[in-house]
């Protein structure tokens, strides 16, 4: 396999020398792990600090900017940060307002965050937490980890963002985060095994002509396997998954989302399809998103988010945010 | 600092613990990754190396004068460096287990089993898990269960680490026939059985270190 590095050790730190030279608005301390917004702290705001195992982006550190994240915590390819790296950047994005930890469901997540957050309360600053597990592949909640958190990462944190930017309290930015994330379902379907720098082959075997339905964003197989199905045929698939465990009965953000290899030719395709069966469903799309958001380094595929929104969410959604990866409205 | 007996444990015998562990993780890094590769991410062996490596680099460079502070010192690096589950896992079943023994300058075979199952009831209560769900508790309970059993039977601390490093491998094995229920493996369902499990393989590489050290010094 041959890819666009260095050696494999540094990848994380050569990519936050990147994001450094490349976004002036941002504070990339490399040596810490740690993407901040410039001029943190927001007097009187509530900051968003999320993070995760590298092998994502733009998830998380493109997510930081006016009206989304304050601060991003990259951990290795694939690993969870750790507890350091989260304290940091609470304690420098915390204005006193309090900050909220926006974590994805993976044991290794939940135990480091836990873990900062455990520590930053004891040097003061408040912290709320919003776990997101919109995966509806994970069937078996009680014999698992639990449902992982995959594309609803995105709507929690533009929207609590956006709640963050207008100036709400604490309890009320992480009362629309957990709502989001109540109200929001995700299906994932791989096309190709992922590729993680330290291994340099793929993390598991997927012949041609099939595709593996419902993974997760870590190059782990997913629920099943099948042979080879059209974008119409994965597009019906996916969103009975996520319509039937949602049942919404209003509109819905939808995010159609490239797990890193898949061209966008083929996204906007798969959007169409997906629209299509959303209309069937009867389920209005109120906006619509396309583009490889939160990925699985180069892994084939795509998954489907919707989350159901009222008036408030949906005002939320469409207020002004400026990162590197998500930008309207400014 | 004292020189190195057959029957109890200073400080010096856990920092020459730390050293042939982070070898033991070292040459076996490869594999642990492979091992990750089918039922998880393909990073435990990295994971581990990073930390050990930083750990071992921490306690040469301030040497902690007790036992019970040797490992608090290497679950602390542990926990800021793995990431993932197993820096908080590993890290608290370091600094749990160290507390344990207090500051005391040389501690006894019972005093270091009784500090282990110290450390393993922190696992078990941070990661929730409970035996048989293919974790490192598969290979860290019936290790402790070995230490006892020798112990009671009037072994020496080579012999007793020896069973306990024994039934840690063992322990180990045992994990490939079984369906993960935690960690990243569970989403995998049936299809995690028949893997071995990355983090039992790696607690029972730090046991047969202990078994080593003891080894080494009688």
């Amino acid at each position: 396999m041959r890819m666009l590095i260095n050696v494999p050790e540094t990848v994380v730190a050569d990519a936050l020398r990147g994001m450094s030279v490349t976004y002036p608005d941002l504070t990339v301390d490399v040596e810490h792990r740690v993407v901040m917004r410039k001029g943190v702290p927001y007097e009187g705001k509530v900051a968003l600090v999320s993070g995760g195992g590298s092998g994502h982006e733009p998830l998380h550190g493109g997510f930081v900017g006016r009206g989304m994240l304050t601060a991003a915590c990259p951990g290795e390819v694939f690993t969870s940060p750790v507890p350091d790296q989260m304290l940091r950047a609470a304690a420098a994005v915390d204005s006193g307002a309090g900050v909220l930890f926006v974590v994805k469901n993976y044991t290794g997540d939940v135990l480091n965050f836990d873990m900062a957050a455990e520590l930053a309360e004891d040097e003061g600053v408040q912290v709320a937490k919003v776990l997101v597990n919109d995966d509806v592949a994970v069937t078996d909640s009680l014999y698992t980890a639990g449902r992982r958190g995959t594309g609803a990462t995105l709507f929690v944190e533009k929207i609590a963002g956006a709640a963050a930017e207008e100036g709400a309290p604490l309890d009320r930015v992480a009362a629309i985060a957990h709502q989001v994330n109540e109200m929001s379902r995700t299906f994932g379907v791989a096309l190709s095994a992922v590729t993680t720098p330290a291994k340099g082959g793929p993390t598991f075997d997927l012949p041609d002509g099939e595709l593996e339905l419902g993974i997760g964003i870590h190059g782990e197989p997913g629920r099943e396997r099948r042979g080879m199905m059209t974008s119409g045929e994965i597009a019906d698939f996916a969103v009975d998954a996520v319509v039937d465990d949602l049942r919404p009965d209003g509109p819905v953000l939808l995010l159609v989302n490239g797990m890193g290899a898949t061209p966008l030719l083929e996204l906007y395709g798969f959007a169409a399809e997906v629209h299509r069966v959303l209309a069937q469903r009867q389920v209005p799309v109120a906006r619509s998103l396309v583009g490889n958001y939160v990925t699985s380094l180069d892994m084939a595929g795509a998954s489907v988010t919707i989350c159901q929104v009222d008036e408030e969410l949906l005002r939320l959604w469409d207020a002004p945010v400026a990162t590197p990866a998500l930008r309207w409205g400014c | 600092m004292n020189a190195p007996t057959g029957s109890a444990v200073d400080a010096d015998f856990l920092r020459r613990w730390l050293g042939t562990a982070t070898e033991s993780i070292e040459r076996e890094a490869d594999h642990l990754t492979e091992l990750d590769s089918p039922i998880g991410d393909a990073d435990h062996g990295g994971n581990m190396r990073r930390g050990f490596r930083a750990a071992r680099t921490a306690v040469e460079q301030e040497p902690p004068d007790t036992p019970g502070a040797v490992l608090v010192a290497v679950g602390r690096q542990l926990i800021s460096t793995v990431g993932g589950a197993s820096g908080p896992l590993y890290g608290t079943l370091l600094r749990r287990a160290g507390k344990s023994l207090g500051d005391e300058p040389t501690v006894t075979a019972a005093q270091l089993r009784d500090a282990l199952r110290a450390g393993v009831d922190g696992v078990a209560q941070l990661g929730g898990a409970v035996p048989e769900d293919k974790t490192m508790l598969d290979a860290l309970l019936p290790a402790i269960d070995a230490l006892s059993g020798a112990l009671d039977a009037g072994g020496s601390l080579a012999e007793v680490l020896a069973a306990a490093a024994q039934a840690a491998e063992d322990g180990a094995k045992a994990t490939i026939p079984l369906r993960a229920r935690k960690g990243r493996a569970s989403y995998l369902g049936d299809r995690s059985i028949g893997h071995q499990d990355p983090g039992a393989t790696s607690s029972a590489l730090l046991i047969a270190a202990l078994a080593q050290t003891a080894q080494e010094a009688a």
